[in-house]
């Protein structure tokens, strides 16, 4: 494995009594993609939170070097983790344009030259808002808000981002798309951390896997020798994965 | 009632009415971004009011002292963040300016007499005074507490003004003030003639209204702000962060409320208590708003002005009643309309 960009050692997330995370560790190296898959409830969300700081935590998490514990998500942000929540965050009443120029609001010293610079790149990779560039977020469809948050957060210039579910609730082919859009941006260099019910596409785009039941990890392994696992297969991968696979493609 | 008296009337509520909606606008500004209702709003107002009148007057001006000893809280406050968060006090460079910038605006508002320094100065002087005044009372008395119910929050918003007008009666005694108009003179439309202050009211209003809607809508710091009122979760994960956009409204409302003090302590006699009744018909604005709408707040606002003003000829003992009581089928109306909460996204 690469040099971690991520490690995160024994966190733990309770709310009140009820343990939502135990003891979870996971790594992410630079330029990977890695994916932790499992059944709803299973504190995958919570997982997220803890590390960009939305939830707080007990354990350790260690971010391009700086460890830290129950981190602000100011300082998360300002070091260049990004995080696409599952109910994507938007700002409803105003623009496409003015959400993605809020989403470089870290670089808010930057001149505008080098911020609609940074915005046409996007646009390069998301020429259906350019498109849409002056309609409220609010009026976009489902998928259209799905791209809208990815680029909200990729404007953040992030190191690290987090997507929380970023197929969930989108038709088909636009779930084909988001993937797309992930291993593109793997190319470019951005590290991902991914959580998706959808585990037979999460598991062909990364190069590592997390199983996360009733709030530990129960499995990890390269996710192409976990996507080929009896266990994971009947659980995760068995004949409703396969009849959603077969309606994505 | 002749065509004289009307026109009168409406010049009367147009006044009011935008200092109202200048109140309403900035009680809907801290209560989307922060989820207070900024109660102590009316004290920016008096205390402006009063500042103003205790330098053209001679009298003292005690207004830096209270700036002073809430900077000098603030500071207290960050060493003590600090020292929680990374387990050693440090010191702000921020809160030192604070407190320095409070003590030499203390000085300078002992010092100098600035009774003959004509209006523009004293105003000036007043807004340095005030404007820091809200970031103060942000930081002291609601930052600990931003996570806190609405309910929290509108309790500690209570108190905070209870103990402001207690503080206020302390600096400026218990009489009223009113200060020097802006110019003399007025402005003749036909048969209508119109005073001075009324343009001076409204032009300003006019002005600051056109500002903050330029601000809102053209500076990336002013879309942060709005951001921050839209989707808290959102604004924090792009990196604004709450405690600035909290600050920075009450500013604004900081800022607001005293503009509005200045411009009104010519027309009315104010008391150390008169902010709460002043802010409050603009809240009547911003309720009408829903809480939600700037325009519609301002909207109402100004209805209120022109509804005090006719009924202050009609009924006058009634006058507030009459006034407060528009809010009632402006909430059956609402609450008839209500569609439940609206979804997340």
């Amino acid at each position: 494995m690469s040099a971690p960009l991520l490690e995160v050692s024994d966190l733990c997330v309770s709310y009140g009594k009820i343990e939502a995370l135990s003891n979870a560790s996971l790594r992410v190296g630079e330029g990977q993609i890695v994916t932790v898959i499992g059944p709803n409830g299973a504190g995958k969300t919570t997982l997220l939170s803890a590390i960009m700081g939305v939830l707080p935590s007990r354990g350790h998490i260690r971010f391009l070097g700086h460890v830290g514990q129950s981190p602000a998500i100011q300082d998360m942000v300002a070091r260049g983790m990004s995080l696409v929540p599952e109910k994507r965050a938007l700002f409803a009443t105003m623009s496409v344009e003015d959400n993605l120029r809020l989403g470089g609001f870290r670089f808010h010293s930057r001149s505008k030259r080098e911020q609609d610079a940074a915005m046409e790149e996007l646009y390069a990779l998301f020429p259906r808002l350019k498109e849409r560039r002056g309609q409220m977020a609010a009026t976009l469809s489902g998928g259209e808000r799905q791209m809208l948050a990815l680029a909200r957060a990729l404007m953040g210039g992030p190191k690290l981002l987090m997507l929380d579910e970023p197929s969930l609730g989108l038709a088909p082919l636009i779930v084909r798309e988001v993937f797309r859009i992930i291993s593109e941006l793997r190319r470019k260099g951005v590290s991902i951390l991914l959580i998706e019910q959808n585990a037979r596409a999460a598991l062909r785009v990364a190069d590592y896997a997390y199983v996360l039941e009733l709030g530990r990890i129960a499995m990890e392994g390269p996710a192409s020798e976990l996507a080929h696992d009896p266990r994971v297969v009947a659980a995760y991968l068995g004949m409703a994965g396969k009849h959603q696979e077969m309606l994505a493609s | 009632m002749n065509f004289q008296i009307v026109m009168l009337l409406g010049q009367d509520g147009i006044t009011n009415g935008a200092i109202y909606a200048l109140l309403a606008l900035s009680i809907l500004l801290v209560f989307t971004v922060t989820r207070i209702l900024l109660i102590p709003q009316g004290e920016f107002v008096a205390f402006a009011a009063l500042t103003m009148a205790a330098m053209q007057g001679g009298t003292p001006v005690r207004l830096g002292w209270l700036l002073l000893a809430l900077s000098a809280a603030a500071m207290v406050m960050d060493i003590h963040a600090a020292w929680r968060r990374d387990g050693r006090p440090a010191v702000r460079r921020g809160s030192v300016l604070g407190v320095g910038y409070a003590a030499a605006l203390t000085a300078l508002t002992t010092l100098v007499p600035l009774g003959d320094a004509g209006v523009a100065v004293q105003a000036l002087v007043t807004m340095a005074l005030i404007v820091p005044l809200g970031l103060a009372l942000y930081r002291v008395f609601y930052q600990p507490i931003a996570a806190a119910h609405p309910l929290v929050l509108l309790i500690v918003s209570i108190a905070v003004h209870v103990v402001l007008v207690g503080i206020g009666l302390l600096m400026f005694g218990p009489e009223g003030a009113r200060t020097e108009p802006f110019s003399d003179g007025g402005l003749r439309l036909g048969m209508v003639m119109l005073n001075s202050q009324t343009i001076w009211v409204v032009a300003v209003s006019l002005g600051l209204i056109l500002g903050l809607y330029l601000f809102f809508e053209r500076s990336l710091y002013g879309k942060a702000l709005r951001a921050a009122a839209v989707n808290r979760l959102g604004a924090e994960l792009v990196g604004i962060s709450p405690e600035l956009a909290g600050k920075a409204s009450f500013a604004l409302a900081a800022l607001i409320g005293s503009l509005s003090g200045i411009l009104i302590a010519p027309i009315t006699t104010i008391y150390y208590d008169s902010g709460f009744i002043i802010s409050l018909k603009g809240f009547v604005g911003a309720i009408i708003g829903g809480l939600a709408s700037y325009p519609v707040a301002a909207l109402g606002a100004l209805l209120i002005g022109q509804a005090e003003s006719f009924s202050t000829f009609w009924a006058s003992s009634y006058k507030e009643v009459i006034v407060f009581t528009l809010i009632l089928p402006v909430l059956v109306w609402r609450s008839l309309s209500h569609h439940g909460a609206e979804d997340e996204e």
